[in-house]
């Protein structure tokens, strides 16, 4: 038989076989955020470890910023959406202030933060959030999120990397859980910044994507102080 | 007649391996194996080779032990760097360990460099790289210091410096820049430190110290925890619970003796 009559010269019949697209549009970069309030005090501290996988793309990559003069947000999970998250929540607070002619407080923004996420419904942003400040009776306020907005007020939370390991520590210490006969005095901020550290230098032993640096803000009716702190760099 | 199933005598079981496969399909997750990332290297020096690790296991992204050995033991002239799945690297090199004391016995003669990698790498290719261990293994014998990587599919590389690892592009970096033929011993373990600790602070997967290993013609010298890099600090307050923090649920005491009064011990 000729080669041109074989079957093997004729082409295959063109199929329309279904193609893989994928969109990966997140990342993990890792790190780990507590945030507790205090009577008239509020302390929100995260590390500055940035990575990926088993690399660190930087050792000072801060992912708490300081939103007004009562309020501080923190966003684990994906840089570039905290980052976003973050110039939105501005921009929608210098709206609010050239509407209200005041700075917006803690609890409106955390509402406000809430609605922003929300509005990203099925195209969240990849932040998983912490809002930190003193409310307008002056009493320390922690609001934590999910990525998609639904949110809670709480007297102390972990989030990110390492939370599994701080919360349970925070429950104790914190929130005096399993504990018998424990002092229920308020903590003072002395005390919450020794707890604070203590978590951060804890986490960092056991969890790869935590460590290097530990950025605090205490955000007090006064304003809000910036303190920071070598972690562990391996 | 139903087919009768003869259990193996040696080497490993397979009996679960159809019902696990069936458990799969299912949705049935496997377990994972402690620590792929690691740091190990070796280098040949002008009279000896020098082995190092780092000391990190982990179990995905916690660490599961902070200062664990990686450097094993194959004879008194010839030790193992292992990296990937840690039982695999643990059961392949004290294995091969036993076969080359019974060589010895039955040889009388020092053990070879070459005959430990054959036997590694041939156990390793003979299971397909499902062994998940990536080695490096150097010795000294009558042929001089020498110095092989053996991957978990059974190749072999024979190189006067070597990295392995998720660590290895790290400390490849530092012989990259540092090595030159003919080094010290000093220099060797400097390097081999030097090529450890960037792994240890570049790549996640490794962490913590830096064991080294150094064998001459008449030496062996294992330098456990030769840098200690990364001590952890002293903690802000102490977190001892006063008596009475533990809540008592349920409390009973019983007897289990019966104490019969006896007369009085005659004391004089």
């Amino acid at each position: 038989m000729n080669f041109l009559d074989s079957p093997l010269s004729k082409p295959a019949p063109y199929v329309v076989a279904p193609i893989e697209h994928r969109f990966d549009p997140y990342e993990d970069n890792g790190g780990t955020s507590v945030a507790i309030a205090g009577e008239d005090f509020c302390v929100v501290a995260s590390d500055t470890r940035q990575s990926n996988g088993y690399m660190i793309n930087s050792r000072y990559a801060p992912k708490a910023y300081k939103m007004s003069s009562t309020a501080v947000l923190s966003c684990n999970g994906f840089h570039a959406d905290g980052v976003t998250l973050k110039k939105v929540l501005e921009q929608r607070m210098k709206m609010y202030k050239y509407s209200h002619d005041k700075d917006m407080s803690v609890t409106a923004l955390a509402q406000m933060l809430s609605n922003t996420l929300y509005q990203r419904r099925f195209f969240p942003y990849y932040a998983f959030c912490l809002l930190g400040g003193v409310d307008a009776d002056g009493k320390g306020a922690v609001y934590c999120y999910d990525s998609v907005g639904s949110f809670e007020r709480e007297n102390y939370r972990t989030s990110g990397s390492a939370s599994a390991l701080i919360q349970p520590f925070l429950d104790n210490q914190v929130g005096r859980k399993n504990q018998q006969n424990a002092s229920t005095a308020p903590l003072t901020l002395e005390a919450v910044l020794r707890i604070t550290k203590d978590a951060f230098t804890s986490a960092t032993e056991r969890d790869i994507h935590t460590g290097d640096n530990l950025q605090i803000f205490v955000i007090t009716r006064d304003g809000v102080e910036e303190q920071n702190f070598p972690l562990k760099k391996d | 007649m139903a087919p009768q199933q003869v259990k193996p005598v040696g080497g490993f079981s397979f009996e679960n391996y159809t019902r696990n496969a069936v458990l799969e399909t299912k949705g049935a997750k496997p377990p994972k194996a402690t620590s792929t990332g690691t740091t190990i290297v070796g280098v040949i020096y002008d009279k000896g080779v020098c082995l190092g690790a780092d000391t990190r296991a982990t179990e995905g992204p916690i660490v599961a032990d902070k200062n664990c050995e990686k450097i094993h033991y194959l004879a008194p002239n010839l030790y193992c760097c292992g990296a990937g799945t840690a039982a695999d690297t643990e059961f392949t090199t004290n294995s091969i360990s036993s076969q080359l004391e019974l060589h010895r016995l039955s040889t009388g003669r020092k053990t070879r460099v070459v005959t430990a990698m054959t036997l590694l790498k041939q156990m390793l290719f003979r299971y397909q790289g499902h062994i998940g261990a990536a080695l490096v293994l150097g010795g000294y014998d009558i042929n001089g210091p020498q110095l092989y990587t053996i991957y978990p599919h059974g190749s072999t590389d024979k190189l006067p410096y070597v990295t392995m690892g998720s660590g290895s592009l790290a400390a490849m970096s530092v012989f990259e820049s540092k090595w030159r033929p003919n080094l010290t011993r000093e220099e060797a373990i400097a390097i081999v430190s030097e090529a450890i600790e960037a792994g240890i602070f570049n790549d996640l997967g490794s962490g913590s110290n830096v064991d080294v290993c150094v064998i001459e013609e008449n030496s062996t010298d294992y330098l456990r925890n030769h840098v200690r890099p990364n001590e952890r600090g002293i903690k802000e307050q102490s977190y001892r619970y006063p008596r009475g923090t533990t809540a008592i649920l349920k409390e009973s005491i019983r007897n289990f003796v019966d104490v019969v009064e006896g007369d009085a011990m005659d004391m004089s």
